[in-house]
């Protein structure tokens, strides 16, 4: 599904990518880990199509097709979806408002007509009910408010809403609590299907327990300097990161 | 002169008038010498030979003008078309209280006392425009809410210009009394019909007495040969709170006088605006709250977006006197840009000169935020989509306190379709 080949990214002159090589296939999910720095997030924002950072070599392939000149909307309409570390709070407009913008102008770049109301309806109630969400939460302005675990679940609603092939999670576990995680981790896992795949990046493996990964990678200095299944992610939960500097310094 | 041969001179206000022509005459029309004028010139507004009265009565059928009316809702209405008061389109009331016409207060016995009282007692005595208003005030719209009385529905004051005249001069002068613990609802509307230059000075005197409440709305979305100078002046007592939301999104010239005076304590005014111009619109809001007595909030908050080679203005004045410790004032005014042509001016202007006081202002002139925009386009709003929404949201913050559901929606659906938006929801 998901073909990242060699791929270099630099932001104004500063290379943060440095070669990386990922294969995803459908109902895989993948981790990626590492500490601050090592380009988790500018992976990220590079396969949801962020412009500030400039492919220099190598590309980032979607069901076969190069993604360097499609843009962020059109990668989402494929089917990619990118849960924000720091999502963006927009006053004015409804998480309701938001998501039928959303799935509509998808639909509309589908060649299909508007959600029908009542079915929009329909699948907010069963989405949000899904990730615990109170109903008055939904008729709040995006994010504006929110509590760091009330917009992490409000992104895993917003991808509940959206179906995608490709889920990437982006630093989900961060500012959540317990419950909070564990309900976040269920919606992700009741879309789990042999038809798309999740990538999860964190710091922490504490995530992993909940969302189980067939494979584990572990991100340095802008490469993947390890891969494995899911007992690496224990493994670094044990050793720590500081290792990699070691042997990067050999 | 002409006009004074038509009235009775003998009329109470007859002193006021003369008074008014005579400072007009000295001042003439403000220049951008003045400083209050340096971004906004009314030169060619002068050189139009504008009709004073219209020579004609004229008349519309409710069908043609319904779309400009709150419909959705029951109101008072007080219309005018051309400036002379139209019984036909209009819903006044006598009942507890009064929403009539500013004609019948100023020649009818019965209004003589409040008159006397309030009219002319807030508008500026100096500034010129407001003194040509003056001198020529004969119609316009007269409220009067009694202590403790509410009237059932909002009132509308809609002016048309159906164009009959090529070009025509309207002077609109209205007066509102609020008294102690009562409230009123009201929504300003000036609607030219046709492509004939329209100009309105107009001046508005507001009294909100003891817990007084007044919500006014004022719908500037005129046509492109329509001018307007909006001179408001607000007196508030004691714990009254007085809000005022202007809508600007059409017109050629539009230069709002917005003024409110404190004279009481733990009163809250509130001014809040959207400014939506394309083409080569121009507005320009002049705001000043005056705190005269100690314990008083003022909440501004002004939004814009230009785009062509409009131009707006922002000039917000706070003066706190040196009694008035612990006024809160708030300031804000935050501007897109959307062409490279289009340009705002926006200047905070404080005079404090009491010690214990918060004051906090702020303007920003920007772009869209990049990231705001990656982010609704990852959920696959497409990017120009994705950035009339952000302007949508830009603007729509400041509805949250319009307390008239229907005319929320309305505005709405205004700024939707001003940012050409689709929005994928229905309002």
């Amino acid at each position: 599904m998901l073909k990242i080949k060699d791929l270099h990214a630099k932001v104004e002159d500063k290379e943060i990518l440095k070669g990386i090589n990922l294969e995803l296939n459908a109902g895989e999910v993948h981790a990626i880990m590492g500490p601050n720095g090592s380009g988790k997030s500018t992976l990220a924002s590079v396969i949801a199509g962020k412009e500030e950072f400039e492919i220099t070599k190598g590309g980032v392939f979607f069901e076969n097709e190069d993604l360097e000149d499609t843009a962020p909307e059109e990668r989402a309409h494929k089917g990619i979806f990118l849960s924000f570390q720091y999502p963006v709070e927009i006053p004015g407009v409804s998480v309701t408002n938001f998501m039928k913008t959303a799935i509509n102008e998808s639909r509309k770049a589908r060649g299909m007509e508007d959600m029908p109301a009542n079915e929009m309806l329909k699948l907010i109630r069963e989405k949000s009910e899904m990730l615990d969400i109170d109903r008055k939460f939904l008729s709040r302005s995006l994010n504006e408010g929110f509590s760091g675990g009330e917009k992490k679940r409000n992104e895993i609603f917003q991808m509940a809403m959206l179906e995608p092939k490709l889920a990437i999670l982006d630093e989900t576990d961060s500012g959540l609590d317990i419950d909070a995680l564990r309900i976040v981790a269920n919606g992700v896992n009741k879309l789990r299907s042999k038809d798309n795949a999740v990538l999860v990046i964190t710091h922490y493996q504490r995530l992993l327990e909940y969302i189980v990964p067939d494979f584990v990678h572990v991100l340095h200095d802008g490469k993947i300097v390890k891969s494995g299944d899911k007992a690496l992610a224990l493994e670094l939960e044990e050793k720590g990161y500081d290792w990699l500097k070691q042997e990067s310094a050999v | 002169m002409a006009f004074e041969n038509t009235i009775d001179v003998e009329h109470p206000i007859h002193d006021i008038r003369s008074e008014a022509i005579k400072n007009f005459e000295s001042k003439g029309f403000p220049s951008k010498k003045d400083e209050a004028w340096k971004y906004t010139s009314l030169n060619s507004l002068q050189k139009v030979d504008f009709s004073i009265f219209p020579k004609e009565e004229n008349t519309l059928e409710y069908s043609q003008v319904k779309k400009y009316f709150l419909h959705e809702i029951d109101t008072y209405k007080i219309v005018f078309i051309d400036g002379i008061y139209s019984s036909y389109l209009s819903e006044t009331t006598h009942d507890g209280v009064d929403i009539c016409l500013m004609s019948s207060a100023l020649t009818k016995p019965m209004y003589q006392q409040v008159m006397d009282l309030y009219f002319n007692k807030v508008a500026s005595k100096e500034e010129s425009l407001t003194t040509l208003n003056t001198a020529f005030s004969r119609e316009g719209a007269y409220i009067y809410i009694p202590k403790n009385k509410m009237p059932k529905k909002p009132v509308e004051i809609i002016h048309f210009a159906t164009g009959n005249e090529a070009s025509l001069l309207l002077q609109p002068r209205n007066l509102i009394v609020v008294e102690e613990n009562a409230e009123l609802q009201v929504i300003e509307r000036h609607q030219s019909l046709t492509k004939n230059e329209v100009f309105t000075n107009s001046v508005t005197e507001i009294f909100a007495d003891k817990s007084a409440i007044i919500d006014y709305y004022k719908v500037q979305n005129n046509n492109a040969a329509a001018s307007m100078i909006d001179n408001t002046y607000i007196s508030q007592k004691n714990t009254s709170n007085v809000s005022v939301h202007t809508f600007s999104f059409g017109g050629k010239l539009t230069r709002n006088n917005l003024n409110f005076f404190q004279n009481g304590e733990h009163i809250n005014s509130t001014m809040k605006g959207v400014t939506i111009l394309g083409d080569k619109q121009h507005v320009d809001h002049h705001t000043l709250v005056h705190h005269r007595q100690p314990n008083c909030e003022s909440h501004q908050d002004y939004k814009g977006i230009y785009g062509e080679n409009s131009t707006g203005v922002f000039n917000g004045k706070i003066i706190v006197d040196k009694i008035a410790q612990k006024t809160n004032a708030f300031q804000q005014n935050n501007n897109v840009l959307v062409s490279d042509k289009a340009t705002i001016n926006t200047k905070p202007q404080l005079e404090i000169f009491a010690d214990d006081v918060k004051c906090s202002h702020g303007c920003t002139i920007g772009q869209l935020d990049e990231d705001a925009l990656f982010y609704l386009q990852t959920r696959g709003i497409p990017q120009k989509e994705a950035r009339a929404l952000l302007m949508y949201a830009f603007a729509n913050n400041v509805l949250q306190s319009v307390r008239i559901p229907e005319l929320k929606k309305r505005i709405n659906k205004l700024i939707a379709t001003k940012l050409g938006v689709r929005l994928g929801f229905e309002l």
